[in-house]
């Protein structure tokens, strides 16, 4: 077994950190009140050629795979959870394209996905719920010649106004068993719309909420993989990155909680010494420190196996415990970094209440915690 | 204008962002840098820079100079992945513990092994050492003229740059002939960010390591034995400065301090 990262991989995350220290960081604060995604961060991800890291290098990408994808989302996360999520959404979105597009799908989008023109979502979730989207769904696309034309509105989606395409999921046939199908499109296609944007506890900064789909009027060759395929697609989408992409976010959340609580008990000083000295913050940056050491095994051993091309049904189980570990991990470190800083754990400068208000943003999105377990439970029990 | 021959000598020192975490081994008096990540050294970072600029101005190529251990091969890779065009790591345990003269003669020799040069950009200084002895040193080896804390640079003909050199008290703008080493200041330049692209086009281009064996050097001069300095100790310095509130009126507190500066006479008409 070899642990260690190539130096192209020890490269790529000392590139995305100088974004996210240099770029990001001085904007942080901005966020957290506009709640707006900085308009130049897609430029800024595009001209460091983070857009199309998953982008075949026909199309103008790097090809880099799942773990170089998902160490740039820890990167970014570790200084903004919100942006962190706003591009593995974008990698999510984007995905299905490469994995089972047609060759005139690819054309058409990779080049402009790779060059920061087009941004990208993904749309399944509704009203009726994400993790069941079978039973619920009621977005209908419905064939007009060349055409269809879909109906219905998604929900919770992230990167709803700054995507300027997405993949969606809609019902197409309804007897004698439902079909769902999965399109790719764009904002030139009349009827796509933005709807209603959610007010999060967390990720200020990252655009969620709905996305309408009134008469949109979509090519036939903009169906990925085909007619009746739409669940696997949008399933490739979240299993290969929506999960392990929310996991990376969470390995930033812990990383930037573990090193504010270092940095706060080494400066702090309680009865003429530095609260490093007591020996209960010693047990809580233990805490946090295997917690993150442990979450990063699970979450770089699940890309790795993406990356290693084991088919979607086996690989689910181990990116599942990686996106439930690392979740309640960065609940827990962000938790154990409020309780270091005291009272100044709930002083916004002090940046922690944000990481654990993050950190609890995570457990619902791609899936929860409880969902995961389920997934997890699969590997041995039927049902 | 004719492309440039361009050599950039950079030294790996630990982050200046975990400075706090270095220490001093009582035993050895050297860093204890364990643990501590390697950097390019910031003004390096900048010299770098400045090399490239003018590579892409007038074409020409960029070469980077380091003497140090085999793990910095990984900062030379960076180095490429900004846009030298490649990158000679000098790298023998015989240069251990070598000083700025020593440390020059290797890198001069480095030099001499690769070719002719138009241009040598050092950083002014470096983060760990900071002597900032290394530039001048290798020019007077090479005997070529320079010029130390450059601010500002550009290309004015074929064998000239245009410089701005900065002291203590003043600026100089200067007409430098070529060929020209020069150790360049923070001002010079805002060094670029690492990119994707910069790092697929450095899978292209490799690091070249040169041992003691391979380089015209004479081992006398170099590592430990063939430096003129030593260090005899290495000690963190304690801040004894206190302090000290003066309270009461004004009066009294003027009182007191004409006091403390011994001019009580004089000053309180005493």
């Amino acid at each position: 077994m070899n642990f260690e990262f190539t130096a192209e991989q020890e490269l790529l995350k000392k590139a995305a950190r100088e974004v996210a220290e240099e770029v990001i960081a001085p904007r942080v604060e901005e966020m957290e009140k506009t709640k707006e995604l900085p308009e130049d961060f897609y430029p800024i991800m595009a001209e460091a050629g983070f857009t199309g890291i998953l982008v075949p290098e026909e199309y103008g990408g790097s090809n880099l795979g799942t773990l170089a994808a998902i160490l740039v989302v820890e990167e970014i996360s570790r200084v903004s959870a919100a942006l962190g999520t706003s591009f593995q959404v974008h990698c999510l979105g984007y995905l299905p394209l490469v994995r089972l597009g047609s060759p005139e799908l690819k054309a058409k989008y990779l080049p402009g996905v790779a060059a920061g023109q087009y941004i990208a979502t993904g749309a399944i979730t509704e009203a009726s719920g994400g993790s069941d989207p079978t039973g619920g769904m009621t977005t209908t696309a419905v064939r007009d010649g060349d055409d269809w034309i879909i109906n219905g509105r998604k929900c919770f989606i992230s990167n709803n106004k700054t995507a300027n395409c997405t993949w969606v999921t809609a019902v197409t046939k309804d007897q004698p068993k439902k079909e769902f199908t999965t399109f790719f499109v764009d904002k030139s296609m009349e009827g796509y719309k933005t709807g209603r944007m959610e007010s999060k506890a967390g990720f200020h900064g990252l655009d969620n909420g709905d996305l309408i789909f009134q008469n949109c009027r979509v090519p036939h060759s903009n169906i990925i993989l085909g007619e009746g395929k739409g669940i696997t697609v949008a399933m490739t989408s979240i299993g290969r990155m929506g999960r392990m992409g929310m996991a990376a976010v969470g390995l930033g959340v812990i990383k930037a909680s573990l090193d504010a609580a270092v940095k706060f008990a080494n400066e702090r000083v309680l009865y003429g010494k530095p609260i490093a000295h007591l020996q209960a913050v010693q047990f809580k940056i233990a805490e946090m420190t295997y917690l993150l050491e442990a979450s990063r095994l699970l979450v770089y051993r699940a890309a790795w196996m993406t990356d290693q091309n084991v088919p979607d049904k086996e690989l689910a189980p181990y990116v599942a415990m990686a996106k439930l570990y690392a979740t309640d991990a960065a609940i827990k470190a962000s938790d154990l970094a409020v309780e270091i800083l005291g009272g100044y754990g709930v002083v916004e400068e002090y940046h922690v209440e944000r990481y654990l208000r993050d950190a609890r943003m995570i457990w619902a999105a791609a899936g929860t915690g409880d969902i995961m377990k389920l997934t997890v439970a699969r590997m041995h029990l039927n049902g | 204008m004719r492309p440039l021959r361009i050599a950039v000598c950079v030294k790996p020192v630990p982050d200046p962002k975990e400075s706090n975490r270095l220490q001093i081994d009582p035993a050895t008096k050297t860093l204890v840098r364990k643990g501590i990540p390697l950097v390019i050294n910031p003004l390096d970072r900048h010299a770098l820079e400045a090399g490239i600029k003018l590579k892409e101005e007038a074409e020409g190529k960029v070469t980077v100079f380091s003497m140090a251990p085999p793990a910095a091969e990984q900062t030379l890779t960076e180095t490429l992945a900004m846009g030298a065009d490649e990158a000679v790591l000098l790298s023998d345990l015989r240069f251990a513990g070598g000083d700025t003269l020593a440390t020059a003669r290797v890198l001069a020799a480095g030099l001499k092994k690769m070719g002719e040069w138009d241009l040598i950009i050092c950083g002014a200084e470096s983060f760990d050492g900071g002597t900032a002895q290394v530039g001048p040193q290798l020019a007077v080896l090479l005997g070529i003229p320079w010029l130390t804390r450059v601010c500002q640079l550009k290309r004015e003909d074929d064998n000239h740059l245009l410089v701005t050199v900065e002291d203590e008290t003043e600026q100089r703008d200067l007409l430098a002939q070529l060929p020209l080493l020069i150790t360049v200041d923070s001002a010079v330049n805002q060094p670029r960010r690492l990119s994707l692209l910069g790092i697929l086009a450095a899978r292209k281009r490799k690091v070249i390591t040169f041992t003691a064996d391979d380089l015209p050097v004479d081992l006398a001069g170099i590592g430990l034995n063939g430096s003129p300095t030593q260090t005899r100790d290495l000690f963190t310095h304690e801040s004894t400065k206190k302090v000290e509130l003066l309270t009461g009126s004004p009066q009294q507190v003027a009182i007191q301090l004409l006091d403390k500066l011994g001019l009580t006479e004089k000053g309180a008409g005493q």
